[in-house]
């Protein structure tokens, strides 16, 4: 009765201290209340282990050309039909995943932490140093992405590594602009001006203090990036700039089936909608994650 | 408002120049000589130092650039290695017909998104705002070549209702304006239906209810009227992702337009044009932010009376 009563009483008293819920709780407040983004996120992870585990998955060598049976429409032996050179597209389907989580990934990561290290900067030492950033952050903004993203693919040459560089490069702009934003304002709280009046030097300052703060945007930023970024790949490599043969990224087996979409649709739509699957499952959770994370960018 | 006018024109110029330099340098930073491009490895070293003179190639990468800029201004973007013609008049040629088509995309655009947002948040929470905002969330997630090769199949090969590609009348224009159109669709319903709830909660709302209006009436006569503020920027903003998404479109459905163009240039290794077209293309989203901008301090009287 005792020991229950005390329960009672340091719960009270920890739901009075902790008014601030912690992600944890928003992150399970989401489970609840966002059945779709919940299950979007259970469906990245299956993805994610389809791709990392792809050998064992497959049904099929990818890379294996099989002439007799190339063009096969779906069914028991090949589910998902095979292409023009006689391979198993539920098999490239699947290692497609792989390319596409990596691009949507990687560049994603590389590109917010660029943005995110400018936006700092940016707004936390304002001046000419704010408006130089800004400046070059709205060059980059201007330009439409899929196209800045072709030339720099025309000056580096196709492949998934110029790929990489080239979405960092297009996109961190838009990082920059959110989080120099909120860093103008977190810069005059309370807090802030405490830790700077007792010397703490501005990199501790911006490192402990300010980006923890920018974190719930950050999230929610990098889980809707991914999924512009894996379109962005499959649009690259759908004009024949990105993923060069014998590569199984989605995008390029679109383009190679849209020569057979009257004969065998097959071959252009499987990989579609896998790339669909991926992007709105990415949207839902990203969409769920905002509504419980981030009231800032909920604004935008 | 002419003194706010000028202000975001003097701010879009540095942009301007930046957008002209960081295209030249990164198309001048292109592995290989780009006469020896144009004109394939077989050709004599002394063709290829005349044409590079000719060409104003052989000048440093500064004299090139003030060079570019200043007949760029005079509107001039140089000549097209493969087509040896002015790119000026190439993209002048194709800009019609990209023109056409993202107005028709944005026509589909405005009535699927703001008809399906205004039902969405008439029915809030409820299964009809679900299905439409699920909807909507699914058509951003589309790719547009996925889009543009679905409406090609089905309604051009299998119920030949439309032409597969080409260009010839508006009829032909149908299924790439639904293709390009349907992205913005979707985040057009979902910026329509967040504004309307909003405003649908404000105190006006509930005194052109108290005052006898019929819901329609306060929707449409009301509500609307402030919902749709941000959505009409949001459509001038739209140009940057409908410029891309025309690449892809034109590609598939074949028609001539810049997007088209550029890839084109790009597969010709066709240095001039491939600037030209990027540039073009970024002055129009240039000059579209600029116009999204003025329209938001036309609209509301608020931002009209700050500025």
């Amino acid at each position: 009765m005792n020991t229950e009563y005390t329960r009672k009483e340091v719960l009270s008293d920890e739901s009075q201290i902790g008014e601030q819920e912690t992600w944890m709780d928003q992150v399970k407040k989401l489970i609840r209340q966002n059945k779709l983004a919940a299950f979007s996120a259970v469906l990245i992870v299956v993805i994610i282990l389809m791709a990392v585990f792809a050998p064992l998955v497959a049904p099929y060598d990818p890379y294996a050309q099989v002439l007799k049976d190339r063009l096969l429409a779906p069914g028991k032996a090949h589910w998902l039909g095979t292409d023009e050179l006689g391979r198993d597209m539920l098999s490239r389907i699947i290692y497609g995943a792989r390319i596409s989580l990596t691009i949507g990934l990687v560049p994603t990561l590389i590109s917010m932490v660029i943005g995110t290290v400018l936006g700092l900067i940016a707004g936390y030492y304002g001046g000419k140093i704010d408006f130089t950033i800004m400046r070059f952050a709205d060059v980059m903004l201007a330009f439409p992405s899929l196209l800045l993203a072709m030339v720099v693919m025309y000056t580096m040459g196709g492949g998934l590594v110029n790929i990489f560089i080239a979405l960092s490069l297009v996109n961190w702009a838009g990082t920059a602009r959110i989080v120099r934003a909120q860093t103008l304002s977190l810069k005059e709280a309370e807090y802030v001006e405490a830790a700077r009046s007792i010397g703490v030097k501005s990199w501790t300052i911006l490192m402990r203090h300010i980006l923890p703060n920018c974190l719930p945007s950050l999230i929610v930023l990098f889980t809707l990036n991914i999924p512009s970024a894996i379109l962005s790949e499959s649009s690259l490599s759908f004009l024949g700039v990105g993923a060069q043969p014998p590569s199984a990224s989605w995008g390029l087996a679109v383009v190679r089936g849209k020569k057979y979409l009257f004969t065998e649709p097959w071959l252009s739509i499987a990989p579609s909608v896998a790339i669909m699957i991926v992007v709105m499952a990415f949207n839902f959770l990203g969409d769920g994650l905002r509504d419980v994370l981030d009231p800032y960018l909920k604004e935008q | 408002m002419i003194k706010n006018i000028l202000k975001r024109i003097l701010i879009a110029i540095p942009v301007l120049i930046g957008v002209v330099l960081i295209i030249f340098i990164m198309l001048r930073i292109v592995p290989g000589d780009p006469v020896t491009t144009m004109m394939g490895e077989h050709v004599n070293q002394a063709v290829i130092d005349k044409v590079s003179r000719e060409m104003g190639l052989d000048q440093p990468l500064y004299v090139q650039f003030f060079k570019y800029v200043g007949n760029a201004l005079k509107g001039d973007f140089g000549t097209s290695y493969r087509l040896n013609r002015n790119v000026t008049k190439i993209i002048l040629e194709a800009f019609p017909n990209t023109v056409k088509l993202s107005v028709c995309a944005a026509v589909i655009a405005w009535l699927i998104g703001i008809t399906a947002g205004i039902v969405a948040a008439i029915n809030q929470n409820r299964i009809l705002d679900r299905l439409f905002m699920g909807g909507a969330l699914a058509g951003v997630s589309m790719p547009v070549f996925m889009i543009a090769l679905v409406l090609q199949y089905l309604f051009a090969f299998k119920l030949k209702w439309f032409p597969v590609s080409g260009y010839d009348s508006l009829i032909y224009m149908v299924l790439p304006a639904i293709a390009l159109g349907w992205n913005s669709a979707g985040s057009i319903a979902r910026m329509t239906r967040s504004n309307l709830v909003e405003v649908m909660q404000d105190d006006y709302i509930r005194t052109a209810r108290a005052k006898g209006l019929m819901e329609s009436g306060v929707i449409i006569g009301h509500a609307l009227k402030n919902a749709m503020l941000p959505v009409v920027t949001m459509m001038a903003l739209q140009i940057s992702s409908m410029l891309s998404g025309a690449v892809l479109t034109e590609s598939v459905f074949g028609i001539p337009g810049i997007g088209r163009l550029a890839v084109n240039a790009i597969e010709n290794r066709d240095m001039p044009l491939l600037q030209g077209t990027v540039i073009f293309t970024t002055i129009l989203v240039i000059i579209g932010n600029m116009i999204a901008d003025m329209l938001y301090s036309v609209l509301d009287p608020r931002i009209r009376e700050g500025a």
